[in-house]
């Protein structure tokens, strides 16, 4: 304080006493100031990327936007209305929550086996712990296009091994539950070793007196895994199926790519395959039609859904411990 | 996270490995098991070089042709010569690498500044901040999408690389984990020190955190490039296949008049490619990376 008195009292002051005045002053300063502004690149590019644009999809869904004009005009809630009576729109609702769960449940239950496999005492640790991560670090372009042609119907590997226990050329993409497995397939493929390593870093953080008391209780290996491992998993669990749900709920890149000759995103040409998303893109980039409202529309009608299976699964999930333990 | 307050009970027998609680043992099924699902990780990629290494007309065979061909060289060399594909895959190629490297090299630094003031510098509404950052993870911005391709048309940006560089220079995981590294070894003795010497806040980051952050921003930085190089849907709808990033370009491949499997799979094949050599290279500091990610506070 005196300090900054003497600087502002005498302007003639030695000019190394008012080097450290203002010094002192600009530390002062950068160590009031200078948090947010490191922090707030992360905010200003979530902003003008991720939650304004979220936002504006609100308003923008109330509008007969297309993209050759934009001056839109306020529609109200004609594009939900019109949503509402879309059997497409229900249609890929449908396709998306089947497909969600033939790929999700099994992809965690797979996981969970894999991470209590590579808990053991493993030699050459970390090669399985790559193998099991190896499809992660493929694209989802790849995932896609490969397992297209493995899943063809006249000369594609699956169908050829199938044939050895008596299943015949399956047109995996023509059916609606086959074109959901494929799907579901490629999905646990690329993300059950993800999961997997998850769900194992959050294993080796149990604490050995729980199995202990456990084993003292007379409890086996499966008694173990579902009284000890399940409910201290139980956040890690919790956090795989949210993460799952948002994910596999905006899935796109496998459907869209499931039928390479066509890609307008209509999902097969029953659409039995076509994702929300897929709508969305549908509508808004892939066909001639750029109906950017009603694709907004189509957006936050997604959103809202995403929120509501959240909040179901953390309900469900999170009885885990009050059941179990 | 907690392997030092296990080492007492651990029996001496096994005193080199890691003290983690162990259900069982590995016996010779848990290795036939693990075998099994390495087999089914590698085929499809393996499946990916055979069928890239022959012509359509192996693609047709039946039984398939299970071992890889001569004809690789041959599709490459197809795959890069612009009269006979759709899609300009050098192009492509080096889009990639031009993106996938500018995210790379910001995220890591905008994460490391962000991570560090959050985990040592004091400010109002720090914790309350950090908690934003961390509920942003499960805003589905994806959906957004119409918006954000109407602020790109604004921008000028529809069919430029910066449309698919800017939205991802920081992430919410990135700040994540170079909170929870700096917050854990870091010490504070160190940053005072640094702040006697005179030393303001940024010099602090750049002499003491940045060297500090070596090992988790590799890992960050690994798993950032694998993320951005394998981006498809936002890069399919604003660059589209005159400009395209390497997923589009593959795609592209993909929807030619003729159904040339052979060009499709090389294409796929090429474009993992880079990120197997990564994966084979650096695995281990990326699995450890993810399961670091996962221990979460």
């Amino acid at each position: 304080m005196s300090e900054r008195t003497a600087v502002q009292s005498s302007v003639g002051a030695a000019p190394a006493r008012r080097r450290i005045g203002v010094r002192g002053r600009l530390h002062r300063v950068d160590a009031k100031a200078s948090p947010y502004l490191y922090i707030a690149p992360f905010f200003l590019l979530f902003l003008v990327f991720g939650l304004f644009p979220l936002g504006y999809t609100a308003w923008v869904s109330m509008t007969d936007r297309t993209l050759l004009d934009p001056h839109a005009h306020f529609v109200g809630l004609a594009n939900y209305s019109a949503l509402l009576h879309d059997s497409y729109f229900w249609n890929a609702v449908e396709n998306t929550l089947g497909i969600w769960v033939i790929a999700t449940i099994p992809q965690l239950l797979i996981a969970l086996g894999l991470a209590t496999l590579l808990n053991t005492g493993l030699h050459a640790r970390t090669f399985f712990r790559m193998g099991v991560l190896l499809p992660q670090v493929t694209s989802l372009v790849a995932v896609a296009l490969i397992f297209t042609q493995l899943f063809s119907r006249d000369y594609g590997f699956i169908n050829y091994m199938l044939h050895f226990v008596g299943i015949h050329k399956v047109d995996w993409e023509a059916g609606r539950l086959s074109s959901w497995i494929a799907l579901s397939v490629m999905v646990t493929w690329r993300w059950a070793g993800y999961n997997a390593l998850i769900y194992l870093a959050a294993m080796q953080g149990i604490p050995d007196e729980l199995y202990e008391a456990a084993a003292i209780d007379g409890a086996g290996a499966w008694k173990q895994f579902i009284h000890v491992t399940i409910p201290q998993l139980r956040n890690t669990i919790i956090f795989t199926v949210i993460i799952s749900t948002i994910g596999g709920l905006q899935l796109f890149t496998e459907p869209y790519l499931f039928q390479p000759l066509k890609q307008g995103g209509t999902g097969g040409s029953a659409r039995q395959y076509q994702t929300v998303v897929m709508y969305l893109y549908e509508k808004g980039f892939g066909s001639t039609q750029f109906k950017f409202g009603y694709a907004a529309a189509i957006g936050w009608s997604l959103f809202l859904l995403i929120a509501v299976i959240s909040a179901v699964n953390l309900f469900i999930v999170r009885r885990i411990r009050t059941s179990e333990a | 996270m907690s392997t030092v307050a296990q080492q007492a009970p651990a029996p001496p027998r096994r005193k080199k490995r890691k003290a983690s609680r162990r259900i069982g043992s590995a016996g010779p099924v848990t290795y036939i098991i693990l075998g099994l699902v390495l087999l089914i990780s590698i085929f499809p990629l393996y499946w990916s070089l055979v069928v890239a290494s022959h012509d359509n007309s192996a693609v047709a065979a039946y039984p398939p042709v299970l071992t890889p061909g001569s004809q690789l060289w041959h599709n490459i060399s197809r795959l890069f010569n612009s009269g006979e594909v759709n899609v300009d895959f050098w192009k492509a190629l080096i889009n990639s690498a031009i993106v996938a490297s500018t995210v790379t090299v910001a995220v890591v630094f905008f994460s490391s500044l962000a991570g560090f003031a959050f985990a040592k510098l004091h400010f109002r509404g720090r914790n309350a901040l950090f908690l934003l950052v961390i509920a942003t993870i499960l805003v589905p911005v994806q959906l957004g999408v119409i918006p954000l391709y109407i602020e790109m048309v604004h921008f000028g940006w529809v069919n430029h690389l910066q449309a698919v560089i800017a939205p991802n220079l920081v992430t919410a995981f990135g700040v994540f984990l170079m909170r929870q590294y700096i917050a854990q070894s870091v010490p504070d003795e160190l940053i005072d020190a640094a702040k006697v010497d005179g030393c303001y806040t940024l010099g602090v980051f750049w002499h003491v955190v940045l060297p500090a952050v070596r090992p988790v921003a590799a890992v960050l930085g690994l798993l950032t490039f694998m993320t951005t190089w394998n981006d498809f849907f936002w890069p399919l709808v604003v660059l589209g296949p005159r400009n395209p990033t390497v997923q589009v370009a593959t795609s592209t491949l993909a929807s030619g008049y003729v159904q040339d499997y052979a060009l499709v799979l090389t294409g796929t094949f090429v474009s993992i490619l880079p990120l197997l050599i990564v994966f084979l290279v650096l695995g281990r500091q990326i699995v450890s990376g993810i399961m670091k990610g996962a221990v979460k506070g």
